[in-house]
């Protein structure tokens, strides 16, 4: 969707201000939701493409006025009110209403070491064929879907040049929906600064953006 | 000044009254919890992993490793995530991996314009800048001035190449080895090494023997 997430190019939010010694952590709280996202990806089986999807639907203010960790707050409480494992009462009152005794967390303390060192790869071991080679020079096709895209607007209606293929990858645009993975190549594709943002951009400069085969066509 | 407790002491014991936010987040692990969906226990190990565990000391040994031994360096720019496990490092948020090398003549730059993609087993969690709407708008597009407000002023004719994180893929910047280095161990040369000069928003400085 052309959300306000999708920030590449936009003018006037201001400079960037580093924050000297940052902490890891704000606040406590910051360190629960940080937390949380392993427990309750595994509790809800949702996967990483359906959680952006939904912080890039809480809306262009309250997406602006957030921060990370709270965008990462409203996706939970989504996921687990589509998964039906919460109710809206429930997240309201901060009590159970219904307690299940069979259920227990899939995820333990015990677990965590392993879990972090080994991650979930969106890599499928597939041998679909690229559609691509090496070199290829490619047209980024001009479409603005509603739904969640990992392809972002700057380079739609672009020409790139395909630098390498990553191999087989979880297709995220029809992943975020529940629409399957439809594993597909990956592609780190190079576009010229001036091909993007117009004869100001320095001469030389390029950038990479990593796009699946259905974004692409033959340039 | 004020009396209250620090905020590193847990909310239970704070005299100030929950923000709506902490009400929220307290309110969602609390149902979790009672219905047996979620471990706090594990919550607590995940935090300890990436507050003391996971963090750039990681990627800094990979450069320093890279540095030193060609052959690891070779390995490191053909396959990252391999590489990289190699010293232990592997898992969330790096599960496949690509180490780009900046060069006298090229200079690599991070971002991930559409949510906050970073490499978390080498790097730890992203700083907030990064995660930034300043940071995430202007990299891709103004890359030069980007790196002007973080002190590094690159000539016209170095190539600069910004690779946006738009799929799972998780980079990392090779910095250049500064001179004034030739004799160093690898445990000296990682602690050269910044997170920044990983992401790509710092270049090394020469290391000018005699000087503290």
């Amino acid at each position: 969707m052309n959300g306000v997430h999708d920030f590449g190019g936009m003018h006037g939010y201001g400079e960037i201000n580093p924050e000297q010694n940052e902490p890891v952590f704000h606040d406590e709280w910051e360190k629960r939701v940080l937390g949380l996202f392993v427990p309750i990806m595994a509790a809800s089986g949702m996967c990483v493409d359906e959680f952006r999807a939904q912080i890039e639907l809480m809306g262009a203010s309250n997406y602006l006025e957030t921060t990370y960790y709270e965008h990462w707050l409203h996706a939970f409480e989504k996921l687990l009110l589509m998964s039906g494992l919460v109710t809206a009462e429930e997240l309201k009152s901060g009590r159970a209403s219904a307690i299940d005794p069979t259920i227990n967390p899939s995820v333990t303390a015990s677990d965590i070491p392993v879990i972090t060192a080994t991650g979930s790869s969106a890599r499928r071991d597939s041998d679909v064929a690229p559609k691509f080679r090496k070199n290829d020079l490619v047209l980024v096709k001009n479409e603005h879907p509603r739904h969640h895209t990992r392809c972002p607007r700057y380079v739609r209606d672009k020409i790139g040049q395909i630098d390498r293929d990553h191999g087989v990858f979880v297709f995220p645009d029809t992943a975020a929906h529940g629409n399957g993975e439809k594993p597909q190549h990956c592609y780190s594709v190079k576009f010229s600064a001036r091909e993007l943002w117009g004869d100001s951009a320095s001469e030389g400069d390029s950038i990479y953006v990593d796009l699946w085969d259905d974004h692409l066509i033959l340039g | 000044m004020s009396d209250h407790e620090s905020d590193h002491e847990h909310h239970h014991a704070n005299s100030r009254p929950l923000s709506e936010v902490e009400l929220r987040v307290k309110a969602l692990e609390q149902v979790l919890t009672e219905k047996g969906l979620v471990d706090p226990s594990a919550v607590d190990a995940i935090i300890e992993t990436y507050e003391e565990k996971v963090g750039p000391r990681n990627g800094s040994r990979v450069v320093a490793r890279a540095w030193r031994d060609p052959e690891y360096k070779k390995r490191l720019l053909e396959d990252g995530t391999s590489a990289i496990a190699e010293l232990g490092y592997s898992g969330i948020q790096g599960e496949d991996m690509v180490v780009i090398e900046n060069t006298a003549d090229v200079h690599n730059l991070l971002v991930c314009t559409l949510c906050s993609c970073y490499p978390w087993p080498t790097l730890g969690l992203p700083p907030v800048w990064y995660k930034s709407a300043p940071y995430r708008s202007r990299a891709v597009s103004e890359p030069r001035k980007v790196l002007e407000e973080f002190g590094v002023s690159l000539p016209s004719n170095t190539e600069i190449r910004v690779w946006d994180s738009t799929a799972e893929l998780r980079y990392m910047v090779l910095p250049e080895r500064p001179s004034g280095t030739e004799d160093m161990g690898e445990e000296a040369l990682a602690g050269l090494v910044t997170r920044d000069s990983m992401i790509g928003v710092e270049r090394l400085k020469p290391i000018v023997k005699g000087a503290s």
